[in-house]
């Protein structure tokens, strides 16, 4: 009963977030700098923070996860980080030889003013960063946003720092996947290449975060986003974001600075969204939809007709991250749920907006908040119960407290496997999700089923 | 992968024992700029020592992230509140960086306090707020003076050092709870036990054995803590402190304030348990029965768990084993513990040992054993690769480097869920390499596998192993 602390009594908090649905910006930038072919990224601040963003990632991903810190200390922290971070970047640049340095700010290094562009012209300058290597950079300051943000402004600063025009297309087109699972990506990958349009995707941590045992330890696994790759966008046909506060700042700015026209698209998460995918896929490159496809469509929607009495008026509680519960909570809407109690950790006006557009049908039982904390949805929870919970890791506690079927999904999930390989994106994901969903709910149906009514078939 | 070469400057924190250079380690410094380092920060430190105080208030002033990644990931057991394991943050925002976050510090304080009633409140300072410079110490004491229970700043700012500083802001805030006894009055056959957090349960495994040998545990610092436990801390006759690393600056405070004497010990494996026990019944010799009591103790739990060893030890004789761990106080005990079943250590690190650790760590391990200091996981994986080690110790951020290379792994750092500590603790200890060593999995990975000669074409022999 961890969460007996959780009164039914809801009072306005202003100065407080209890069981954060969030966490900070720089690990979302360590996660995207991950997705680059040779890259190591670079925590510029003290080493807490990178040890805890890598602990966290090392956690949900449980594959090593390498990122370099300017190990900031009094000193740094009054008279400023360059000098920290130009040894730091030349000690990267000896010891572990990646093809280049992601640097990302902290609170820390942003409160105190670090001019991070000007402290990497200035190793560059002093010969610190070897031919043909390469530093980007991102600035993430952790007061702002959350780590969904941190990943936007990482994806952002990736295309924006090489992308180079060179007058010839490369027929290619632009995918920012948005803060997904390795499984994801490729499942994203896979799909635009199904449709018979080449990718470039950025960021891509496809066997990087999801690799296989070889026996040996290496720090550049054979994945990610090249950097010849990321330097041809700005050549590309057009450019798709998949979740527009994740994805949308990379595509856009390749929009403004190279002309690449670029759309924004929820993630594709359940049926709708991946049809609006596959159409703006289909039209943007004018290729019709292989069926191969239309089947996996249709399947899911064959499932989905099959279960729906399991699933008709059930009532859900979430809670995540914005791009991911758009379209989740559109899914749930497909399904004849009811997506009641909804919260997100990353501040912005624009989702609660949509999650009133998309659940209007259901008026004044949807309750939803952002920013707001899991101690929230637990009280919303305890005052108005619900079905099912769908939620991260943290989401356990609510579920025991409250014996709630749960479904873990989002950021982080540390207690599961499974987010790495099995892709929810998608109409194939559709399916999983949808299965977790069932199995959830049945499982339980099963469990409290008097014997009389305990049944074979369901 | 075998040419990794080693940063001029970490040069004197990597030693191999029987090399012709002087024995010099150099450690206690910062981690270098650019370094992958396995460390954390003073926060971190603070953190986990007051963590396991169950009916206290744990606040975070600072950004989310610093409380995120803190939420509930220590598994310190409570019997009792969890109000701990709850995740209270100022998530400070932009607006609150210029303006100071004060105010919403104090406002938080008073709405969490007239809402869980805590015993105390410990506040902790994050980098941030030591750098937009809020004075949470008067905040401290005026909401204090409001609601009557003690209201303690932690000053923890990550950037001000090591973890280790982090050990010491937690120890000072902890005196200040001490402090607050009025009448301090030492207890006979009394002890606090410092430095033992609890994880898995193991606080309860060590009470149990002081309480068969007659002795009072007034406090335990902090696992499974209480604040008012903490608090009569001063009436202990001894101290007995564990984690050294963490908890001997409380221990001297103790000592200069009470005339409160300390021992260092380590519950860890059969040798240093039994030894812990008979200093602690050595120091109380005016009762004799605390003696005998010992013994019989000991020599009970002693043999239930030898004919198990024995059992393991079989299998895990001269297996290698690699140990990376946070102070090198525990990596005595876990040498010790390792040679029990058989196995040797080939790699022994520390995030924050001291020179002297160092010089024991030398005098304790083999001929060709690497010792290193701080650490980044290129080193570590090359020497676990060189030395063909079949185990490594260590914590979260080593146990995929160590799967991908494709040898067993035990956790001694903050996910252990089965308590290590004690006769009990051994047994459990031995089991868990046991598992992980001789699992088949590892008979499949490319590198090993290679190594085995495939059976003759046309022969079963593959499908003959028990
Ligand atoms: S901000 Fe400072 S206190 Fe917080 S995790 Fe980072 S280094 Fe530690
Ligand atoms: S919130 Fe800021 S200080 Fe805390 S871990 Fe994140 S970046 Fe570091």
């Amino acid at each position: 009963m961890l969460l007996r602390h959780t009164t039914k009594e809801i009072k306005e908090r202003k100065s407080l977030t209890v069981n954060p649905a969030k966490t900070c910006q720089p690990i979302g930038a360590m996660y995207a700098a991950l997705g680059i072919h040779g890259c190591l990224p670079h925590s510029h601040g003290s080493q807490g923070c990178c040890a805890y963003h890598r602990s966290t990632l090392t956690r949900h991903y449980r594959e090593p996860v390498m990122a370099a810190t300017s190990s900031f200390t009094e000193g740094a922290s009054v008279f400023g980080g360059q000098a920290n971070l130009v040894q730091a970047i030349d000690n990267i640049f000896t010891t572990y030889d990646p093809d280049l340095i992601a640097v990302h700010t902290t609170c820390l290094s942003e409160t105190i003013g670090d001019d991070v562009n000007q402290i990497v012209n200035k190793a560059k300058k002093d010969g610190k960063i070897p031919e043909g290597k390469y530093v980007i950079h991102a600035s993430t300051p952790s007061y702002v946003g959350s780590h969904v943000t941190g990943f936007a402004n990482m994806a952002k600063s990736m295309a924006l720092q090489f992308a180079k025009k060179s007058g010839t297309s490369n027929g290619k087109f632009n995918i920012v996947p948005g803060f997904v699972e390795p499984s994801d990506m490729a499942a994203i990958k896979e799909m635009v290449k199904t449709l018979g349009i080449s990718p470039i995707m950025f960021p891509d941590t496809s066997n990087i975060l999801n690799g296989p045992l070889t026996g040996k330890y290496t720090m550049y696994p054979k994945g990610g986003v090249s950097i010849e790759e990321l330097k041809s966008t700005a050549d590309s046909i057009g450019s798709i974001g998949l979740g527009p506060l994740a994805s949308a700042d990379a595509v856009r700015a390749l929009d403004s600075q190279f002309k690449v026209p670029c759309q924004v698209l929820d993630l594709p998460i359940g049926l709708l969204a991946t049809d609006r995918f596959i159409d703006a896929l289909r039209s943007a490159a004018g290729v019709s939809v292989p069926d191969s496809i239309t089947r996996e469509r249709g399947r899911l929607l064959d499932v989905i007709s099959d279960m729906h009495h399991h699933l008709y008026g059930k009532r859900v509680a979430l809670a995540g991250d914005p791009d991911q519960l758009i379209p989740l909570t559109e899914f749930l809407m497909t399904l004849g749920m009811k997506p009641v109690h909804i919260v997100t950790g990353t501040p912005g006006k624009a989702f609660a907006k949509r999650i009133k557009e998309i659940t209007a049908r259901l008026g004044d039982e949807v309750k939803v908040k952002g920013p707001g904390d899991m101690y929230t949805l637990h009280q919303w929870i305890k005052n108005e119960p619900v079905d099912l919970l769908i939620a991260n890791t943290y989401g356990k506690y609510i579920a025991r407290d409250d014996d709630i079927p749960y479904v873990r999904f989002g950021f982080p999930i540390l207690d599961r496997i499974g987010h790495t390989y099995f892709p929810t994106v998608g109409y194939r994901g559709g399916i999983r999700l949808l299965e977790q969903i069932l199995n959830a709910l049945m499982d339980r149906m099963d469990r409290d089923a008097p014997e009389e009514k305990f049944e074979l078939v369901m | 992968m075998s040419s990794i070469s080693v940063l001029k400057a970490r040069e004197k924190q990597i030693f191999t024992k029987g090399e012709e250079a002087p024995f010099e380690m150099s450690c206690d410094t910062k981690s270098l700029a650019g370094a992958v380092s396995q460390r954390a920060c003073v926060f971190c430190g603070s953190r986990v020592v007051l963590y396991p105080i169950a009916d206290a208030l744990h606040l975070i002033h600072g950004p989310i992230g610093c409380a995120s990644y803190t939420w509930d990931i220590r598994g310190a057991l409570s019997s009792g509140p969890q109000l701990h394991r709850m995740s209270f943050s100022t998530d400070l925002s932009e607006t609150d960086i210029i303006y100071g976050g004060e105010q919403k510090l104090q406002q938080a304080l008073l709405e969490l306090i007239d809402q869980y009633t805590p015993k105390a409140a410990f506040i902790y300072c994050t980098c941030i707020v030591g750098i937009i410079g809020d004075d949470v110490d008067a905040v401290c004491r005026q909401v204090e003076e409001e609601t009557g229970i003690p209201v303690i700043p932690v000053h923890s700012e990550g950037f001000k050092g090591t973890k280790k500083d982090g050990y010491r802001a937690a120890c000072d805030a902890l005196f200040n709870l001490i402090r607050r006894n009025p009448a301090p009055a030492p207890l006979p056959r009394s002890i606090n036990i410092l430095g033992e957090f609890n994880i898995g349960g193991e606080t309860w495994i060590i009470k149990k054995y002081y309480e068969a040998m007659g002795i009072n545990v007034v406090s335990v610092i902090t696992g499974d803590g209480r604040v008012d436990e903490v608090m009569q801390a001063g009436n202990a006759a001894l101290n007995v402190v564990q984690c050294s690393g963490s908890v001997t600056h409380l221990a001297q405070k103790m000592e200069e304030e009470y005339g409160i004497p300390f021992i260092r010990v380590s519950y860890f494996g059969i040798e240093d348990t039994s030894d812990a026990l008979y200093r602690v019944a050595e120091f109380f010799k005016d009762s004799p029965r605390i003696m005998e009591k010992t013994r019989d103790l000991v020599k009970n739990e002693v043999n239930k768990v030898i004919p198990y060893l024995e059992t393991v030890k079989k299998d895990l004789e001269g297996k290698k084993a690699a140990l990376y761990v946070g102070g090198a106080f525990k990596a005595f005990s876990l040498i010790k513990a390792l040679k029990t079943i058989g196995m040797e250590v080939i790699l022994a690190g520390s995030q924050t040992g001291t020179r002297e650790d160092y010089e024991i760590l030398k005098e304790m391990c083999n001929q060709g054993t690497v010792i290193l200091d701080d650490a980044n996981p290129l080193e570590l994986a090359k020497y676990v690769m060189e030395k063909d080690a079949d185990l490594f110790i260590g914590g979260v951020k080593e146990r995929p480097i160590a799967y991908k290379l494709g040898i067993g792994f035990c956790d001694h750092n903050h996910e252990r869920k089965i308590p290590l500590v004690g006769f009990e603790g051994m047994e459990n200890f031995a089991r868990e390499v046991h598992e992980t060593v001789t699992s088949p999995v590892w008979d499949l990975v490319p590198r090993r596998a290679a190594k085995k000669s495939s059976p003759p074409a046309g022969k079963e022999k593959a499908y003959d192993t028990p």
